[in-house]
């Protein structure tokens, strides 16, 4: 009885994975070029640090901001680059497009209910679709990535990074997934109770671009006269873009590098217990409040 | 809950069942917008006030009343959308707003303007979710399916992304989607809202024959008098969010309307037909045609005495048309409500 109940939840979700890839893969163009565009605002941070990197190893200038070897907080020229490239991997994992709106959308125009009346779990749902939509992504998106990673490939100096390494970066990336699914799931839900969800949203966009080594590597902020560079240490926004790119480097490594992915795992947990409370309750005051 | 237990009591069982929800009441302007920062001003809107009804298995029952009446408040209730403030109700044994997995297993809702097909997708594949949602084992669906699209005439469509559809043929692809898992308890809110009069009567007749086959529990709201006439043995008719009526259509004639319709044909100079212009409540005119309204208790003796009189060719008597005798029965709720009759309702602007 119980095993016929689990093989009928997993057909479930199995079937509604697949129907989630069909749905996407009606939008393939649009995909394409969402892919190809990910890459500019890249180009645009390379050639400026490229400019930095060029005016510092002049002869003559101001090298107080550069380090012996015309490093910069412990990056090197390729070392930059490297993350660059790092983070887009990192942020195609963690970033959600659509998915606070989408949830926003879904409890304003009562699409919701859905969820009230079937049998089935909304973020559930979400989380499974969100799988499928990444999976089409990262198979429409690998041939460019492959391509800019190997003309890329002499900026990461060291190579590739030992097994151990390669595990706790490859781990801290499906973790970033998830954290990101359920960060931005619970900013989602907070709908229940402001029906307007957009600044929210904006604030998160802001904090994240700053905070998680989206911009530039969480090395740059500063220690003094506020310890930013520290506080970040106790915030989820790292996980989504610089620790992955940062294990990969060796930039995090030893005890700090498994102290940070065990984090990662509380961070994820946090997160997802949160949005399990926020629907509960949400669904508890959505259906006091008429509906 | 054993079946036999189930199947000895009202399948729906509503007992003093009231909501109320606030809604913000925004002032007209922009001093009144800025004031609405720093206190809001709400309005208690009673959707359903004390609401007590049961019905049978196999009953087709209509809710029927005017916009913002409570009646899709009703239904959201009876599906566990919302919660009361104050009542009970049970569905199958079950209460509705615990939305436990097995209830809602059993019943669906369709909600006329809502979509819950994959708008980029065939209908095929939502049914097909549908089916491992509800867990309806393959055989069953397959053949649900295919009778379902054979009645609504929808099985060449399956095929094509639900966008591509039309208003009507979307409608009847939601009624499949919400009926493949066999559901003993059907909710429709406003199923034919929108949809031609080609495509509202085919989804009456399949309402009909549905019903008849599979002698499932339905309740409908709808606007519209067509719908209900065909479908419904019994009519509720919600005002203000009070029962104002619980009974047949043809109870409602008799209690709301006391007049009847007389159409006359008449025979003869022309003359006599003008004497007949004089009548009381002459409704049209269209010689040799008169058509006239006449209290029910004085149809015979309004009847003889023209005989007497005039050349009668043919004679009609009718109730008058269902749409006038409802709205009657709006307008007489409405003013009953503002006689205080609905109790406090004085006191709703708070």
């Amino acid at each position: 009885m119980y095993a016929s109940r689990w093989y009928d939840r997993a057909t479930m979700w199995w079937t509604f994975f697949q129907i989630s890839i069909n749905e996407r893969l009606v939008y393939r163009l649009d995909f394409v070029i969402g892919t190809l565009m990910r890459f500019l605002p890249t180009m645009t941070q390379i050639f400026l640090w490229w400019a930095i990197f060029d005016s510092i190893s002049t002869p003559g200038s101001a090298d107080s901001v550069a380090g012996p070897d015309g490093e910069i907080a412990g990056f090197s020229f390729g070392d930059m680059i490297a993350y660059y490239l790092l983070v887009i991997i990192s942020r195609a994992f963690s970033s959600m497009p659509g998915l606070t709106t989408g949830i926003a959308n879904q409890v304003r125009n009562g699409e919701v209910k859905k969820f009230l009346i079937q049998p089935v779990d909304m973020l559930g749902c979400l989380l499974v679709q969100r799988i499928a939509h990444k999976l089409v992504y990262y198979l429409i998106a690998s041939l460019p990535f492959a391509l800019v990673f190997w003309m890329a490939g002499s900026f990461f100096v060291n190579g590739w990074p030992p097994a151990d390494v390669t595990f706790v970066f490859v781990v801290s990336l499906l973790l970033s997934f998830l954290l990101g699914f359920y960060l931005e799931a619970c900013i989602g839900l907070i709908s229940f109770w402001f029906l307007e969800v957009t600044s929210l949203t904006f604030i998160y966009m802001l904090l994240t671009f700053l905070l998680s080594g989206h911009m530039f590597p969480l090395e740059l902020l500063p220690a003094r006269p506020i310890d930013l560079r520290g506080f970040v240490e106790f915030l989820p926004f790292q996980y989504l873009a610089y620790f992955p790119a940062a294990v990969f480097l060796g930039k995090v490594q030893g005890p700090g590098m498994w102290n940070g992915l065990a984090t990662e795992v509380i961070w994820v947990l946090t997160f997802m217990l949160l949005s399990r409370v926020l629907w509960k309750r949400g669904i508890k005051r959505y259906s006091g409040f008429g509906g | 809950m054993p079946e036999s237990i189930i199947s000895q009591m009202s399948i729906i069982e509503i007992k003093n069942l009231t909501k109320s929800y606030r809604v913000y009441q925004k002032q007209e302007g922009m001093m009144a917008s800025i004031r609405g920062l720093f206190r809001r001003e709400y309005r208690e809107v009673h959707a359903v006030r004390d609401i007590s009804l049961n019905v049978e298995p196999g009953e087709f029952v209509a809710f029927l009343g005017p916009n913002g009446a409570g009646k899709t408040t009703t239904l959201k209730l009876l599906s566990g959308v919302i919660n009361p403030d104050s009542g009970a109700c049970q569905v199958m044994g079950y209460v509705p707003w615990e939305r436990e997995n097995e209830y809602r297993r059993r019943f669906a809702l369709v909600m006329g303007q809502k979509n819950q097909l994959w708008w980029d997708l065939p209908a095929a594949e939502s049914f097909r979710l549908n089916q491992h949602i509800y867990a309806v084992p393959v055989v069953d669906f397959n053949r649900t399916r295919d009778e379902l699209c054979d009645m609504l005439d929808v099985t060449h469509l399956l095929g094509q992304p639900v966008r591509e559809l039309s208003l009507g043929e979307r409608m009847k692809m939601e009624l499949i989607a919400a009926l493949l898992h066999s559901p003993d308890v059907l909710f429709l809110d406003e199923p034919t809202i929108g949809l031609d009069v080609v495509a509202q009567h085919k989804i009456q007749q399949f309402l009909k024959a549905y019903q008849e086959d599979r002698k499932s529990t339905i309740v409908l709201t709808s606007h519209y008098m067509k719908d209900i006439q065909a479908l419904c043995q019994r009519v509720i008719i919600i005002a203000q969010g009070a029962i104002y009526h619980d009974g047949s259509l043809d109870e409602i004639v008799d209690r709301f309307s006391g007049d009847k319709i007389v159409t006359l044909q008449i025979g003869g100079p022309d003359e006599a037909f003008e004497g007949l212009r004089a009548l009381p409540n002459v409704i049209e005119v269209e010689p040799p045609r008169i058509k006239f309204r006449v209290g029910r208790d004085d149809v015979a003796k309004t009847l003889s005495d023209i005989l007497s009189t005039h050349a009668v060719e043919d004679i009609v008597v009718e109730d008058p048309p269902l749409e006038e005798v409802i709205a009657k029965v709006f307008t007489d709720a409405q003013d009953a409500k503002s006689l205080g009759e609905f109790g406090t309702s004085a006191a709703e602007a708070r």
